[in-house]
């Protein structure tokens, strides 16, 4: 058995240990805003945070997910979640939004870490997440937006 | 002259929107024949040359609750483009109802009661404005003759504000919701009742609104899922909830038209939560939608279906594939390059091309290339499918509802009518979801789980290795100038592998519309065209790629361009101007196309003053001809496609190491009369994005008939770095045209802009896509 926390609760699964938390998060617990892009840690789209560290839940076995797992699904009651999530809203970012909620994990850990980054900054944290749809720009224009939505509160 | 009558004057006092607005000449037929779909009125052109054509039944696309909640069907698949908020503004904008309280419905497969469902070639607002304008207008209507009738006043006493009909004397209200169950039981209204709203009436529809240019201008109609796709909630195809579901991964054959031989599933069972493998029978060649085949692990969670698959050990028959199991990408570019030497089957020809080469004081020569690519959306290929009782259920996200339901019933022996198709959000299409496959591929392994539903999953291996590939492709272009550097003769060779290939034995030529994307409606006014279309045979599945056959073209004939004008000693931008002529309407027929992407050619021909205009345009926004700094230069290139214009300026810094750094694109585009500007821009910055990735990176090569690329380690797509530092889109106002595409045409010419963005800034000419490490020391 082993027991997940996933956005405050406990979760005991019996899956193998090196079951990537991704399809337990998937399949077993059966919550679905996490995706599945790649399986390789080349896309972003399954990014979650493991103790506020955003990490890629499709190599991330559950046997290292030791301690709080924060998904997509936790980021409107979370401070800094919740304002990337409203200036995404308000740029209209998504096109597809496929990769939309493995961006806005990533962009949050990035404010978290680091509440006032420079484009560069950004673009360095961000070129790990791929876009099909090609948003980029927005992407990168939401995270500022946030970052100054958080100057103001 | 009613009052109808007059407003339906001045909301179509422009030729060509009277025409696209009902349809031509059979607009009072179909007044009087409400219930007959256009498809029986044998319409030649646009969505009445549709299969299924359209629909414009209020009762089909429009319910409002009694609490006033108004529910719009989107009959279209949502791949990121945005048709379901586009579709809803329409009806909520022309029906007035209040943003915040419109929701939307998507539509099962069901071609007989939505009207055409298959979401491709830029297509879904140029066929579904008129429609759904007209379904909102009569649900207006039946709104303002309930209340007229509730209050026992005449009609034109009441008219409808924001969410609610106000009787105009009296100041009277009843909001919709109060109404509804009244206006339902009222006969649908004929259309030459209805009264569109005027343009200085619309509220959202043709508004500039959002994110423009860099900075968030003012609010906009939020996109209709944007809440649950930032909060996770959305739905797409592999979140859909079903009961007690099985997942499963297929071991393809890796060499087109190949065949299991036999297999050893012995290690694979063994993998925990394993529960059983089966042989899938593949369709051999041609593949059409059809599966390839191969052997399916199916367990009770997708990792153990991966793991499963791994440790399957497969004899393949490549006897089956033919020449596909010796199809190598260098090999194969060397044989077209040389065949692209020799004449091919001529496709125009204007002129004696022969004697102008001959006589020409200087000719230029180019041969270019581009290479086979994977649409790879970032949610791979998916579906679900539960087979019970002589019935099929399918959940997936689908381009094409219609050729899913149909294929599935095929592969099933089933009747259409017994197979259900429910589209989910699509994470990106870009083509590939037109091809369902993978729903017929769901449906053959349920079909071995009868009562049970199968979840499918493509790995992004899978997507890469049997993607329905973006043609190869190899032009070969010549011309010849005269003293002054004035074009006298352009010939043109195109080689590909044809998409026909996919559905009939290899025609190795380009078909109709094909060509039509772009080769044969090249609009240069030039004394000697000779265009040809040498054999290229297909040696792996090709299929419709984001603008397809267009991306070659324009790749090749606006760099070829680029070329001349440098051997002519001439500015690019005034050179092109020159080569398109004054301004002037091209007849498709004129220049062989029979095509014209389903578009009226009276109301769509090729306009070369529409296109003039956004090279003029680009050119002037990106300051073209300024000074730039040593190691950076400006590219052009444009490009018309599904009856939209493009023209592209890249302004693009090479640095010593031969990283590409882009400063800027400005991206000028007419598509006509817009819809929504806020989903326009988003496609076009998305395009430019993408673009840079067909430019700078992206490949898939063969050896021996297999895809050498596994994974976005080796398929590489462009990311955040490589996206241009600022893009700056122009929308033309030509509110007066009628509609052109929008999610393709911004692609074609970026590539081709890039890279002469890239020799004006560094002097080295890209002939071979990707640049890739061409640009290395």
């Amino acid at each position: 058995m082993v027991t997940l926390n996933i956005n405050g609760e406990q979760h005991e699964l019996d899956v193998p240990d090196n079951m990537p938390l991704l399809w337990a998060i998937r399949d077993v617990v059966g919550m679905k805003g996490t995706k599945f892009g790649c399986g390789v840690s080349q896309c972003g789209a399954c990014t979650v945070h493991l103790n506020g560290t955003a990490i890629r839940s499709c190599v991330t076995p559950v046997s290292a997910a030791k301690g709080e797992i924060k998904t997509i699904e936790a980021m409107a009651d979370d401070p800094v979640g919740s304002k990337v999530q409203q200036a995404w809203l308000d740029l209209g970012v998504a096109q597809c939004g496929y990769c939309q909620g493995g961006q806005i994990m990533n962009a949050t850990a990035l404010l978290k870490k680091t509440p006032n980054p420079d484009t560069s900054e950004i673009i360095d944290a961000m070129a790990g997440n791929l876009c099909r749809c090609g948003t980029y720009n927005r992407i990168l224009a939401a995270i500022e937006r946030a970052a100054g939505a958080e100057d103001q509160a | 002259m009613s009052r109808s009558d007059d407003r339906l004057l001045l909301a179509n006092v422009s030729r060509r929107r009277f025409l696209m607005g009902l349809a031509g000449g059979s607009a009072l037929v179909l007044a009087a024949r409400w219930d007959m779909p256009l498809a029986n009125e044998k319409a030649q052109f646009g969505a009445g040359a549709m299969p299924g054509g359209w629909v414009d039944d209020p009762n089909v696309f429009i319910h409002i609750d009694s609490d006033g909640t108004v529910t719009v069907v989107n009959n279209r698949a949502e791949m990121g483009q945005g048709i379901r908020t586009s579709l809803v503004l329409l009806a909520a904008d022309e029906l007035g109802a209040d943003w915040d309280r419109v929701r939307v419905r998507q539509a099962e497969a069901n071609q007989e009661k939505y009207g055409n469902q298959n979401t491709d070639g830029s297509r879904s607002m140029r066929h579904w404005y008129d429609p759904m304008r007209r379904a909102a207008a009569a649900a207006r209507l039946m709104l303002e003759q309930a209340a007229a009738s509730q209050w026992s006043v005449p009609l034109y006493e009441v008219r409808t504000d924001i969410h609610k009909v106000i009787h105009t004397p009296s100041g009277r209200e009843l909001g919709f919701g109060e109404l509804a169950e009244a206006a339902r039981e009222l006969e649908v209204p004929g259309r030459n009742d209805l009264v569109l709203k005027t343009d200085d009436e619309l509220r959202f529809i043709g508004r500039e609104s959002g994110y423009i240019n860099g900075k968030l201008e003012s609010a906009h109609p939020k996109a209709i899922e944007g809440v649950d796709i930032v909060t996770g909630k959305a739905i797409f195809g592999a979140d859909v909830e079903v009961e007690n579901p099985l997942y499963a991964v297929i071991a393809r054959p890796p060499v087109y038209g190949g065949k299991v031989k036999s297999y050893d599933d012995s290690e694979t069972l063994k993998v925990p939560g394993v529960e059983k493998t089966l042989e899938i029978e593949g369709a051999g060649q041609p593949a059409g939608f059809s599966p390839l085949g191969g052997v399916a692990v199916v367990a009770t969670n997708t990792w153990a279906a991966i793991e499963g698959r791994k440790k399957l050990k497969i004899q393949w028959d490549n006897g089956p594939a033919g020449d596909n199991a010796n199809y190598t990408s260098e090999s194969y570019r060397q044989a077209l390059e040389e065949r692209a030497q020799l004449p091919g089957r001529v496709i125009r020809d204007r002129g004696n091309v022969e004697d102008a080469l001959q006589t020409a004081s200087k000719t230029v020569a180019a041969t270019y290339y581009m290479p086979h690519m994977a649409q790879s959306p970032m949610e791979p290929m998916v579906a679900t499918a539960l087979v019970k009782n002589g019935e099929a259920e399918v959940w997936a996200p689908v381009q094409n509802p219609r050729a899913t339901r149909d294929t599935v019933a095929g592969r099933l022996g089933m009747d259409r009518e017994k197979v259900r198709v429910n589209v989910t959000l699509l994470g990106g299409g870009f083509g590939r979801k037109s091809k369902p496959d993978y729903a017929a591929e769901a449906a053959s392994v349920a079909l071995a789980f009868e009562g049970r539903p199968v979840r499918l999953q493509w790995t992004r291996e899978d997507d890469i290795h049997h993607a329905y590939f973006h043609a190869v492709s190899v032009d070969h272009l010549e011309a010849g100038l005269d003293s002054d550097g004035k074009a006298l003769a352009w010939r043109h060779r195109t080689l590909s592998p044809s998409i026909g290939s996919l559905f009939a034995p290899d025609p190795k030529h380009k078909g109709e519309f094909e060509l039509g994307m772009g080769f044969n409606t090249m609009p240069f006014s030039i004394p000697a065209i000779r265009l040809e279309n040498p054999p290229a045979p297909a040696h792996v599945r090709i299929g419709w790629f984001r603008s397809v056959y267009n991306l070659p073209h324009a790749w090749a004939i606006q760099s070829f361009a680029h070329e001349v004008s440098v051997a002519a000693g001439r500015d690019h931008r005034d050179y092109v101007l020159e080569l398109l002529g004054p301004g002037r309407e091209i007849h498709n027929l004129t220049v062989g196309d029979g095509w014209n992407y389903g578009e009226d050619p009276d109301m769509h021909p090729i306009d070369t003053g529409r296109m003039r205009a956004v090279v003029e345009k680009a050119t002037e926004s990106a300051g073209w001809g300024k000074e730039l700094p040593e190691g950076r230069g400006m590219g052009l290139a444009f490009h018309h496609s599904f009856v939209s214009y493009t023209a592209i300026v890249f302004d693009v810094e090479v640095d010593d190491s031969g990283n590409v750094i882009i400063h800027r694109a400005d991206i000028a585009f007419d598509c006509g009369r817009q819809a929504n500007p806020e989903r326009i821009r988003s496609q076009l910055e998305g395009a430019c994005v993408m673009g840079i990735g067909i430019a700078l990176m992206s490949e898939v090569t063969f050896k021996d008939g297999v895809a050498q690329q596994d994974n976005f380690d080796t398929y590489l797509l462009p990311r955040m770095p490589d996206a241009p530092r600022e893009i700056h889109i122009h929308l033309m106002d030509r509110q007066d045209e009628p509609m052109g595409g929008v999610g393709e045409p911004g692609l074609p010419p970026v590539a081709p802009a890039l890279c002469n963005a890239i020799y004006a800034a560094t002097g080295k000419r890209i002939r071979r896509l990707p640049v890739g490490d061409q640009l290395k020391a």
